[in-house]
């Protein structure tokens, strides 16, 4: 009889996941599946995945502030933090990529029509692969604030969005860094979309004086835990 | 389950500044010998085009192997080659999607049954909170489909919204259908 002894990824607590019909984000309501989710096992697909490396990666992709011939405006900081998995474990050599407004809260995207400047010195992307420790760093500029259309004044708090692939399909995960403090938080459907309060406060960086860099920059950490991982055996019944 | 993850949010409409690439689409390089193409496109509620979509695969290599270190069948025999098993695209403004790769071969499920060739999908949008997950399956494969465990628990009037459809030669239409009439089954990982 053949077995597979397979990793098997623990699943979210449901509180701590935004559910995929959320009315107070309105764009939710035509973009949810309504039948049923089926159980899908995680067998060799599930517990794989693409392993993207330095073929993807160069070393300006995560300085975000030296691409261009000029320094772009606003406040430099550094983002941090390290890509563990909820057992505690660092997940190594994963590809992290991010991408942002500028100081005035404009996306570099022909889509975004907000009449906010542009700043030529400044696409507001980065990619990094985390260290052996699940480190990454990258300098960045404080992103702004800005409006959309989900309701009446409606404002995105800044943030800085995340996507991680750690080393499963199972564990792909993209979420939204937020910064402490924000009067914004607490109007946001997309934060408060996360029924649990102390899983949502886990979207937003902590403050490091410890990192920040003298007459240079300010320093924001930002761990990000992906699914932890067990071994299990799946395996027939023993005759 | 655990307490420690981080939440999932939105792509938001502004993804496409950062995660298409232009080999995204390409998990073998264009022109490789036996290569199939799959368009497809995304679908609201509503029955629109979801222009401001992503979908991201990830599957076996033809012989139904995974350049990864936790595939206990160990490496891949004859080592690396330009298939990368992972493709990403985002959906154009008519929703349409394309992904070029190889079929994948049968996986063992574990317990002495096969899982039929498939390909994982990831489906992102703006609306979208986490992400969906889907399968594609092949539609030249019908015994296999038959006798595949997951397929088996997908209520049978909704097999068909995961098997690919012809669509010409080496091409498959995939169309996902995130609400809806032929709402696209999408599993709980």
């Amino acid at each position: 009889m053949s077995e597979l002894a397979l990793p098997q990824y623990e699943k979210p607590r449901p509180g701590n996941q935004p559910p995929l019909d959320s009315p107070p984000y309105k764009a939710t309501a035509l973009r949810h599946p309504k039948q049923p989710l089926v159980l899908l096992p995680q067998r060799l697909t599930e517990v794989t995945g693409p392993l993207l490396g330095d073929s993807l990666i160069t070393m300006q992709d995560a300085d975000l502030t030296t691409r261009y011939a000029g320094e772009p405006l606003g406040q430099r900081i550094i983002v941090f933090g390290r890509v563990l998995d909820s057992g505690g474990r660092p997940v190594p050599d994963t590809l992290v990529e991010i991408w942002q407004t500028n100081a005035a809260g404009r996306y570099r995207f022909y889509v975004d029509q907000h009449p906010a400047p542009i700043d030529p010195n400044f696409d507001g992307t980065g990619r990094a692969i985390t260290d052996a420790g699940g480190g990454y760093r990258f300098i960045t500029i404080q992103p702004g604030a800005y409006p959309w259309g989900n309701h009446h004044n409606a404002w995105r708090p800044a943030h800085i969005h995340f996507s991680l692939f750690g080393r499963a399909f199972t564990q792909r995960l993209v979420t939204q860094m937020f910064f402490p403090g924000d009067p914004l938080l607490p109007f946001d459907p997309i934060y408060t979309s996360v029924p649990d309060t102390r899983a949502r406060a886990r979207m937003i960086s902590e403050f490091s004086m410890a990192e920040t860099q003298p007459e240079w920059a300010l320093a924001y950490k930002f761990d990000i835990v992906l699914r932890g991982r067990g071994q299990s055996v799946f395996e027939e019944p023993h005759a | 389950m655990s307490d420690l993850v981080t939440p999932s949010a939105t792509v938001g409409p502004y993804f496409a500044m950062r995660l298409p690439f232009p080999a995204g689409p390409y998990v073998v390089p264009a022109g490789t010998p036996g290569a199939i193409t799959i368009v497809g496109r995304m679908y609201d509620g509503a029955g629109d085009p979801i222009p401001d979509g992503l979908i991201e695969t990830w599957q076996a290599d033809p012989a139904g192997r995974f350049a990864h270190p936790d595939d206990p069948r160990g490496p891949i025999p004859g080592g690396d080659t330009a298939f990368r098993g992972f493709g990403r695209c985002p959906t154009g403004r008519d929703g349409s999607f394309t992904i070029v790769t190889l079929k994948p071969g049968p996986l063992p499920f574990g317990d002495g049954r096969t899982e039929a060739p498939h390909i994982d999908v990831s489906v992102f949008a703006r609306g979208m909170l986490d992400r969906t997950v889907t399968r594609i399956y092949f539609p030249d494969e019908t015994a296999a489909n038959d006798a595949d465990p997951v397929l088996a628990a997908v209520p049978r009037e909704r097999r068909a919204t995961l098997i690919a459809t012809p669509a010409g030669e080496n091409l498959l239409r995939f169309d996902i259908h995130v609400q809806g009439a032929g709402e696209t089954v999408f599993f709980d990982l």
